[in-house]
Formats: structure tokens, C-alpha cells, sequence
């Protein structure tokens, strides 16, 4: 099955590509809106970057699966990614973490169709460990007993990653 | 938010909404230094730079003035690319300055932009900061709109374009050669040096690569001279100095400071001190990459050359009696890094802090380089069996010989990245490391030391 961007896609890949000296810059951009159109980067998602851009489908294999943001596979329409490095962890993380597996009944790297739950490495909010990103909202401070709250509020105010593409 | 202590220069207008759009950043002075710069001669600019002891406030503390003169004089095709991937485990200041001070950042890349004679520009800005990437491109655009970027300059005839361009999750982008690497669309691995960036850098142009907060201080160095900018600093470093401080204390923030306050007073004074009832155990000055101090090291000052040379801090070893050699004798203290400061207290499990580092750069090794590829996902599987009691016989000994043959032999420094934490915390907290092998219940002789 051979896919097509979207008319607004199209046009906002041909503006960036005047951005610069060849297409080959605006694959990361590419992959990224890809990923918001079609949901994961499938074969025939990399084969469409690919061709619109003119760049052998191998090289742009190698970008998509070098990327953590891109994933290969069906995922939930909103990624919760929950950091867990250091400032995180001596803040209490691994017991947030453990308490969104529990209320999503995931384990961390599983998705839904609601949501894709990823141990994260720092996101830089550090400050305010532990800290939790879904799109471009950060949830700070987080504590095991507010998660439920996170995930009522995100199941009633998206914030899927492909609104920032 | 910054408690008061101090000049604020960079962080003047955290928590100033108004000042986030490009009126409200033109009404509280914004964009003033950037007409003054333009008349003034490029090479101007470079100098009061150079005299302002500006350093690189990303990672390596490289003086910024001196970097802009490795830009062959009669280059025509230059780049500035503001390296806004910040990664480095406790570090959150960029993502605040760029949040709060988006104009700032962008007439500071204008104004260096002139005086390197760059015309095409970029933002590489990390693929997670999702919230951040659009606050850059409404400024971006605004600044389009009123003349600030675009093909004549407020009318001077300097063409200065400026585009946001969004990674997509790699650590190693933030080193530089792996950032334009990553943005001329291939895999971010990092390059062989020399050629540097600025001879030879994105699209084959030369290529000046600054930190955000960097170039956030180039407009007060242009409005209020070199001079007063170093005045500011202490020694070889001028300027304040913006600290993410982390973990075990009551007011963790991102503070400006003056540059040369002391870990302690940062802890004490300015954060509140240590959670009630605990002590300060290990505090990691500047990024998890970077060796730790210790409980009777907090008296040195958070500043670049204090944090290399200081002698009341002990110098990273191997193993117990040989001292690290970064090369040529130079002996590894630590490093003020990227200013995120993360402070953990008595109740802190050592080797499993350490393994968490480990997994991290473990994870984010590139693969390009053997000794990082294998011996970083090495010290991971050794130090998480040391944490978790299944420590084998001379594992201790072993995971500083794994990190002394990745130290130096990389093309990158995510090697050292993940070599000098480990050997700085067996040196600092072997006693915890031997009260965990005490604990192990692997029986000598059973694993063999060397197995992995």
C-alpha cells in the first residue's frame, strides 16, 4: 500500500526545504510528520520520506531507527514519557513509574490505544523532580498518588506528540 | 525562580510574561543592543567578546571570543548554530531561559550572527522540548516580521535568516559534530577533529556551534562592554553563572549566581540546605558525566578553572594508589560541566545511583567507537551486578580498568562521559562499593571475574 502526505504536509515540507542547501536537511521534519499522519513509521512511511525527498531509502532507514522519538511500531496516541535518570530517581521516580504501570495496567515500553508509557531519560526539568512529559505539557513534582490524576486529566485533554511536528 | 544574589543578567525576565512576546520584549529594552551592534564593525563585536571572558556555558567552558576568531578570516559561507539539545542529566537551564527569554536568545544569535558575517543560521533544538519548539518558532516569526531576521537586517542591508530545526531523541547530538551531523539529515554521530567546526563544519561551511545561555549573555557584552561582562565573573570567567541545582535539597531551581559562590553556599544559602534530618553525601558540579565531589569538597568555588584545579579536591584514580592520567600527567579533578548540580544525601544508594548513570550513557552511545559501544555497556552490566549484590571478585578494580580504556580513546567525549563519573565515585565512595561486594552472593571463584 503506497501512502501520501497531506496537502498541509506536502506544503510544509516544500517550505522547509528552501530552508536549505539540499532536502536531505529535512528528513528529521519529514519522519516527524510522517509519524503524526500515519501513527508509526511503517516501511511505506520511510519509503514516502524517501521519495519525497529524493534520498535512497536505506539512508533514511538508518535516520528513523538511530531516533528514540520514532518508533516502528503502532503506539498510543499520546506518549507519556516518564524520566527516571538521576534527579528523577533520587526524587522517587521508579515509584511514579511504577504507579502509572498500575493505573494504565502497562509496563513501562507497552502502549494502548490511548497511551505509549516510556521510561525517559532526563527531559530537563530537573528542578522539579520527578518530573513527566506528554506533548508539550510537563507534569512536575509528581508524586505516585497524583498519577491518577495525570492520566484522568490527559484522557480528557489529549496531548499527542504530533501536534508539534 | 532565582532567589536575589547577585547581578541577573541572563534570567532578568523568568516569570515576566509580557517579555515573552516580542513587544513586550521590545518595551523592557529588548533588541536595543542589537541596533547598537549593528554599528559597530564585526570585528568590534569579536573583541569586546573576546575581553568579556565569556565561556562556553554548555559543556567545555571554551572562551567564546577566542572560538569566533577560528573562522578563517576571508570565509564566506559561515553558519551560527545555537546548540539547544540540552540532555545532560540535571541540566534544566536552557529549556527555562528558552521558555522564559525566547527574543533574547534570538537577538543574542543575530548579534554574533553579524559579527561572524553569518547569513543562514539554525536553532537545533532537542525533539522532546516540544512546549519549547513552539515558543521558538512564534519568536522566530515575530522577529521575521519586524525586520529583525530576513534579507536586510532593520534595513542595513545584513541578510540574517534563522531557522528552528527539531531533533528527534539522541543525546550525542549535543556534542557539536554529532549536532550538525544530525542536521544535515544523517545519523547523529559525532565527526573527527580537526577539522574543527569553525574551518569546516555544517553543509562542509565554517561553523560557529554556541550553548543558549551563551548567546543569551552576547547582547549585554554589546550594550555594556567587554569589560564590565568579565568584572562580573572572577578569574579567566567572566559573567554570572546559571545553576540547576537538583536532588536532595529544600529549594531545588535554576539560580543565576555570582560565578565563583561555593557549592556549599549554594546548598545552604541559597537552596535551603540538605532535607531535614539528612546530610550532603555526593554532589555531581556539573552533569552526571562529570566526577563527583564529596562531603569535604564543597568549599570550592562553582567556576571553571576552581573545579579543574582546586587541590582540596582529590584527584580521580584508577583504583586505589594510581591516579588517572588524562595525558600528558594532567590529573582529573572535575569539570564545572553544564551547570546542573545534583546533590544526594546520606540515604543514597550509591552503586545504584552510579548504575543509573551507566545505563543512561550506555543507552546513548552512538556505537560508533568500539571502546564506548562495548566497554560503556560493559561497566553497565558490572556496575548494575555490583548494585544489585552479585558483584563477582574484582569487579571493583575491574570497572576502573574498563573506564581507564575508554577515557581517551573515542572520538567523542561520551566515553569520558561515562569513564570519569565511575572512576570519580569509586574514588570518592569505595566504601560503599565494598560494603555492596561484602554483601554479594556470588562465591569466589564460582563467576570468574572477567565474564560480562
Amino acid at each position: 500500500m503506497s501512502l501520501e502526505f497531506s496537502a498541509d504536509s506536502q506544503r510544509k515540507i516544500a517550505d522547509l526545504c528552501e530552508r536549505y542547501p539540499s532536502k536531505k536537511p529535512v528528513v528529521l521534519a519529514a519522519l516527524h510528520l510522517a509519524q503524526k499522519e500515519f501513527g508509526h513509521l511503517s516501511d511505506d512511511a520511510l519509503r514516502l520520506v524517501a521519495s519525497t525527498l529524493e534520498l535512497p531509502y536505506p539512508h533514511v532507514y538508518g535516520v528513523a531507527t538511530f531516533y528514540t522519538m520514532f518508533r516502528r511500531e503502532p503506539g498510543g496516541r499520546q506518549t507519556l514519557r516518564v524520566c527516571t535518570n538521576v534527579s528523577c530517581m533520587l526524587r522517587g521516580a521508579y515509584p511514579v513509574l511504577e504507579s502509572f504501570e498500575r493505573e494504565l495496567g502497562l509496563e513501562r515500553g507497552e502502549s494502548n490505544a490511548e497511551f505509549s508509557l516510556v521510561e525517559e531519560e532526563c527531559i530537563a526539568a530537573c528542578a522539579n523532580a520527578p518530573a513527566v512529559l506528554c506533548g508539550t505539557r510537563y507534569f512536575l513534582d509528581v508524586t505516585p498518588e497524583g498519577v491518577r490524576e495525570i492520566v484522568q486529566y490527559l484522557k480528557k485533554h489529549p496531548h499527542p506528540e504530533g501536534e508539534v511536528a | 525562580m532565582p532567589t536575589e544574589r547577585g547581578t541577573k543578567v541572563v534570567t532578568a525576565r523568568f516569570g515576566n510574561e509580557d517579555a515573552r512576546t516580542i513587544a513586550g520584549y521590545e518595551k523592557s529594552g529588548g533588541y536595543q543592543a542589537l541596533r547598537k551592534a549593528l554599528g559597530m564593525r564585526p570585528e568590534d563585536i569579536v573583541n569586546e567578546v573576546k575581553a568579556s571572558n565569556l565561556r562556553g556555558r554548555g559543556g567545555a567552558g571554551f572562551h567564546t571570543g577566542v572560538k569566533w576568531t577560528f573562522v578563517p578570516k576571508d570565509a564566506t559561507d559561515v553558519h551560527l548554530v545555537c546548540n539547544c539539545d540540552e540532555s545532560e542529566p540535571g541540566t534544566c537551564k536552557d529549556r527555562e531561559l528558552v521558555y522564559w527569554d525566547p527574543h533574547l536568545l534570538i537577538e543574542g544569535m543575530i548579534i554574533a550572527a553579524f559579527a561572524l558575517k553569518a547569513r543562514v543560521n539554525y536553532i537545533y533544538i532537542r525533539g522532546e522540548m516540544m512546549r519549547e519548539v513552539e515558543v521558538l518558532r512564534r519568536a522566530v516569526e515575530e522577529a521575521y516580521q519586524r525586520g529583525y531576521l530576513g534579507d536586510s537586517v532593520l534595513g542595513t542591508g545584513f541578510a540574517c535568516h534563522l531557522t528552528v530545526h527539531r531533533g528527534a531523541g539522541a543525546y550525542i547530538c549535543g556534542e557539536e559534530t554529532a549536532l550538525l551531523n544530525s542536521l544535515e539529515g544523517e545519523r547523529g554521530q559525532p565527526r573527527l577533529k580537526p577539522p574543527f567546526p569553525a574551518v569546516k563544519g555544517l553543509f562542509g561551511n565554517p561553523t560557529i556551534v554556541n550553548n543558549v545561555e551563551t548567546l543569551m549573555n552576547v547582547p549585554f557584552i554589546v550594550q555594556n562592554g567587554g569589560k564590565w561582562f568579565s568584572d562580573l565573573g572572577v578569574g579567566r570567567s567572566g559573567g554570572t553563572r546559571v545553576v540547576c541545582v537538583s536532588g536532595h535539597v529544600q529549594r531545588p531551581g535554576v539560580y543565576e549566581l555570582p560565578m565563583g559562590i561555593t557549592f556549599r553556599e549554594i546548598i545552604d544559602e541559597v537552596c535551603g540546605g540538605a532535607l531535614p534530618g539528612r546530610t550532603v553525601k555526593a554532589v555531581i558540579p556539573g552533569g552526571s558525566s562529570m566526577p563527583p565531589l564529596d562531603a569535604d569538597e564543597l568549599d570550592v568555588p562553582c567556576e571553571f578553572d576552581a573545579l579543574q584545579t582546586d587541590e582540596r579536591i582529590k584527584v580521580v584514580q584508577v583504583r586505589p594508589g594510581q591516579d588517572f592520567d588524562m595525558g600528558g600527567g594532567r590529573k582529573l579533578r572535575t569539570m564545572a560541566g553544564s551547570g546542573g548540580i545534583v546533590v544526594a544525601d546520606d540515604s543514597t544508594d550509591i552503586p545504584m545511583f552510579v548504575w543509573r548513570i551507566m545505563k543512561f550513557y550506555a543507552h546513548e552511545s552512538c556505537g560508533q567507537c568500539t571502546p564506548c559501544r562495548e566497554g560503556v555497556a560493559w561497566m553497565e552490566k558490572v556496575a548494575k551486578r555490583v548494585a544489585y549484590k552479585k558483584g563477582h571478585p574484582g569487579d571493583l578494580d575491574l570497572l576502573g580498568s574498563i573506564a581507564h580504556g575508554i577515557a581517551g580513546n573515542t572520538i567523542c567525549a561520551l566515553g569520558e562521559a561515562a569513564a570519569w563519573p565511575m572512576m570519580g565515585f569509586l574514588t570518592k565512595f569505595r566504601a560503599d562499593f565494598e560494603a555492596r561486594m561484602a554483601q554479594s552472593t556470588v562465591v569466589a571463584g564460582a563467576g570468574g571475574g572477567r565474564a560480562a
